[in-house]
């Protein structure tokens, strides 16, 4: 695999076409191939419904003259289509003379993070067709209230070949292997609904090293359990983060505002705080794409950059933000390892990867015993935020009142709303049980890449709890 | 789809002819472009020209289906997804009800979806008029900073064929620009957006887009938190929006029969207060979502789907349709070439009320006008009915509209905000999503704050 017969298009194509690029007097031409295949299983009520397979294959060209980028892409990879491609990019970033005629590559970069032992097309459908069935049992079984069960499998792999014309050239391949399961649950007062899911960057052995029923099981509970619920407070509480469950708070809280991107134009709480006390002094944020199997690992981003390990936040101190190429050019300075996109037919722009909080010095049950009355949220769902404002949101989907110290009851779904900075701020109890959490979409811009997330059980001393009770 | 397009077809109707005994064979083929605009500052940052093209293959023999696709129309690969979709078959559950649609008879009611402005718009007339809208969003408040303004277009062709006798083709084209905009006022700063939408540039309306983004910017700033407590609110059109294409999932005839549906059993029952009447009308030109057929080739066509409050049907795609012993009601959905078909609703509409927003706002002593939402993904659970978002917006105040306030929740269920329905608005704005917008008031509704 490291030699350049094993590359999607030939060195000495991608040179030209990259020349193409820069005809019309570019400062920049990139070419980015990819070739994804891609399959899919998917049970409801009790049937296979269907196999899919999918083939992806194209390749996107950019193109950057000053502050303007071109952008063509095809699903031809011969020499034509891509040249063809290169010519509609350097016409869209330009319409000056000059000009350039040659691109000398390096040697191909390769950095994978991940071995994969059962690579996903060397399995068969029926051994993926069959995990969805136990999933169905496990999870009917449970309890007579449960009426509905959807589970859903997915595998990709897909071989990236990024380009530039400052001789880059890197390779990568990408496996991601996806379980997902819903269950609806039905008692005197409607129904509700239980969701988990496991996804990882290596291949089928990760139906070896995790039990299926056991995550079938819990996504049964957890809609069994809400049958009960009573509706969640409205007003400011204390609410107590379960490990591995709330790393999109996160995600959402500084994540997208400490993209690059978002800090160039002004749109960001975070801009010029480097160097700031931005958090709890408790906090130390990290974003790495080398997080073996983990959902947001990448050998290279699709840059053609190695992923790498960025400290975000540390000790509390905003210690830098993460860079793409185009943004990291105008600063002059190394990009990070977070240009990505969610195809061939994409832009590349600034997103997360893995993004976690490490350990505190708290003992976790003692956060919860600390916490007079409050929530305690054992699973998020997503969240949504105005990097400007620093206002965000993310879902509870299961939760529980704290009463006395105690996790009591179970509550309805609802969102939780709170202001970045200030909730950084507020997290004053950070557990020593770091796990990470469940595989994410990150959507930005049209665009939606995998990302994973974690943290340690944590307290935040006051969030707005979007219930109905008061 | 009234504009065919044979050269596509022609790609259907050979991957239909080659159907084996016993197989139903669905062929559907696209093809598309667009153009990307982006500007900032006055300099064009990106520009984005790029074609794709792509089939989809369903089989089904014995009541097992098999899907495959692939993002290109070379010969080799549309003969690699025929055999992957023929191999997918055998591990598909055996189903009474799969199969493909089959011809009803239900005529389409023709539409324009292309237009030939658009299609021969100039390059840098798309540019100019991208930085016109820029120019005009700053100069519209001395506070407003832009992040972009964009200019977006498509097009699209494609074919269908089935063994069962459907076979259509056609061609469309759309586009629209909007801006995001940042306003400050000392340390903070507040986001907007506006937009515009039209059959061709030439439909535009810059200046509105230019205003309502300076002005969602701008009304935010020196927002409070609000106290918690019950009251009424007023969703504004594009809020009322969404909420109302939350509810397409509760009439979805396949959730219906498999238990996932609030209004499951509840046929002929008042569901909503008695002056709340809703359809899903994509044969209606103004809606932004209007189309002649479905996912599945059928006619789209106009549904009541609660009259005086009164739930009066569910919609359906062929599958659904067969396993509650009903017809299609050509309500099949589909994301494109790569997916298999689903259901759904296609163009909601609210039957309007008499009164302005003003006028209803006017009737209030107290509530909160809704002028956004956020995290509807992460905090309203369609099957449980749960509904909570994040929000922002005005104070109302002895029938007038007060001080913005933000960082606040709103808190219901889908189920009791039918029936707490005060008032509908006559302002429909046909926005560019599914339902069309207009004021909604809801009464005891919990604004969770500080």
């Amino acid at each position: 695999m490291s030699n350049n017969d094993a590359l999607l298009v030939a060195p000495d194509v991608l040179s030209r076409v990259l020349a193409r690029g820069r005809s019309t007097g570019a400062d920049f031409s990139e070419v980015f191939v990819e070739d994804k295949r891609s399959t899919s299983a998917g049970l409801d009520d009790g049937k296979i419904e269907q196999v899919s397979s999918g083939r992806d294959r194209g390749a996107g060209i950019r193109v950057v003259k000053g502050d303007t980028t071109g952008f063509a892409h095809t699903s031809d990879l011969t020499e034509k289509g891509l040249l063809a491609a290169a010519e509609a990019a350097a016409v869209a970033a330009s319409r000056g003379g000059g000009g350039v005629n040659s691109v000398t590559l390096g040697a191909v970069v390769r950095h994978p993070v991940n071995t994969i032992e059962k690579w996903p097309d060397e399995v068969t459908k029926r051994e993926k067709v069959a995990l969805l069935q136990r999933v169905d049992a496990a999870a009917r079984g449970v309890h007579k209230a449960i009426v509905q069960v959807s589970a859903g499998y997915g595998d990709s792999r897909k071989r990236i070949l990024i380009a530039n014309s400052e001789g880059v050239l890197a390779a990568d391949e990408q496996v991601r292997t996806l379980l997902r399961v819903s269950v609806v649950a039905t008692g005197d007062g409607g129904m509700q609904t239980g969701y988990q899911s496991l996804g990882h960057t290596i291949g089928f052995e990760v139906f070896d090293q995790n039990d299926v029923e056991e995550l079938a099981i819990a996504a049964a509970r957890q809609a069994v359990t809400k049958l009960s619920a009573r509706p969640a407070p409205s007003g400011s509480l204390p609410v107590v983060i379960k490990h591995g469950s709330g790393g999109v708070l996160f995600h959402e809280a500084c994540g997208h505002g400490l993209e690059a991107d978002i800090i160039s134009k002004g749109a960001s709480v975070y801009k010029d705080k480097k160097g700031e006390l931005v958090a709890s002094p408790l906090v130390t944020l990290i974003d790495d794409g080398t997080m073996t199997a983990e959902w947001g690992a990448i050998g290279i981003d699709d840059e053609g950059h190695p992923s790498q390990r960025n400290v975000l936040i540390q000790d509390g101190v905003l210690t830098d933000y993460m860079w793409d190429y185009l943004r990291a050019r105008n600063e002059g300075r190394r990009q990070s390892g977070n240009g990505r996109r969610q195809s061939y037919q994409h832009l590349p722009m600034v997103r997360m990867t893995n993004t976690f909080v490490l350990n505190g010095p708290h003992d976790p049950a003692a956060i919860v015993r600390d916490t007079k009355n409050g929530v305690y949220v054992a699973k998020l769902g997503g969240g949504q935020v105005d990097t400007a404002s620093g206002d965000f949101v993310f879902g509870m989907t299961e939760a529980y009142l704290i009463e006395n110290g105690e996790i009591t009851e179970p509550l309805r779904d609802g969102n939780l709303i709170g202001n970045g900075p200030q909730v950084l701020k507020d997290i004053d109890l950070l557990g020593n049980d770091f796990a990470m959490g469940n595989p994410g979409t990150c959507g930005k811009d049209g665009q939606g890449v995998p990302v994973g997330d974690g943290q340690p059980t944590l307290r935040v001393k006051s969030l707005t709890i979007g219930g109905t009770a008061t | 789809m009234n504009v065919e397009v044979p050269e596509l077809q022609a790609i259907a109707d050979r991957i239909v002819a080659q159907a084996k005994p016993g197989e139903q064979v669905e062929a559907y083929v696209g093809r598309g472009g667009e153009t990307s605009v982006r500007v900032y500052e006055g300099e064009l940052e990106h520009f984005v020209s790029a074609q794709s093209d792509g089939v989809g293959i369903r089989i089904i023999k014995d009541g097992r289906t098999g899907t495959a696709y692939a993002g290109t129309l070379d010969v080799a690969a549309i003969a690699e997804v025929l055999a992957e979709a023929r191999d997918n078959v055998q591990f598909g559950t055996q189903d009474e009800f799969a199969g493909l649609a089959t011809p009803d008879g239900v005529e389409p009611v023709p539409q324009k979806f292309w237009d030939d402005d658009l299609a021969n718009y100039a390059t840098e007339g798309k540019v100019d008029l991208t930085k016109d809208l820029e120019r005009r969003a700053l100069a519209a408040d001395s506070r407003v900073r832009t992040e972009s303004a964009n200019y977006d277009d498509g097009w699209d062709e494609s074919a269908f064929a089935t063994t069962s006798g459907i076979r259509t083709s056609g061609r469309s084209n759309s586009c629209y620009v909007s801006v995001v905009t940042l306003a400050d006022d000392g340390d903070e700063t507040q986001t907007g957006f506006g937009f515009s939408v039209g059959d061709s540039p030439k439909d535009f309306n810059l200046d509105k887009a230019a205003r309502e983004a300076a002005d969602r910017a701008t009304r935010l700033l020196g927002a409070t938190k609000p106290a918690t407590k019950r009251t009424t609110i007023v969703l504004d059109p594009y809020v009322t929006s969404q909420f109302i294409s939350i509810l397409s999932s509760a009439f979805n005839g396949e959730n219906v029969s498999k238990g996932r549906s609030i209004f499951a059993e509840r046929l002929g029952e008042q569901v909503a207060v008695p002056f709340f009447t809703l359809v899903d009308d994509p044969t209606n030109k103004l809606a932004y979502t209007a189309t002649d057929i479905d996912g599945e080739g059928l006619a789209a066509r106009r549904n009541v789907l609660i009259k005086d409050g009164v739930l009066q049907m569910f919609v359906h795609s062929s599958y659904s349709a067969r396993r509650m012993k009903t017809a299609s009601t050509g309500n099949a959905t589909r994301g494109g070439f790569a997916g298999a078909p689903g259901v759904g609703c296609l163009a909601m509409q609210v039957a309007p009320g008499s009164k302005s927003q003003a006028e209803l706002i006017a009737d209030i002593d107290d509530g909160v006008l809704i002028q956004e939402v956020s995290g509807l993904h992460s905090g309203v659970n369609p099957i449980s009915g749960d509904f909570s978002t994040g929000a922002s917006g005005m104070t109302i105040v002895n029938g007038a509209v007060g001080a913005p306030i933000r960082e606040f929740t709103i808190g219901s269920t889908l189920q009791r905000m039918l029936q707490d329905i005060v008032a509908i608005g006559n302002d429909i704005d046909w926005l560019p999503m599914r339902a069309v917008g207009l004021s909604l008031v809801i009464n005891d509704v919990t604004i969770s704050g500080s």
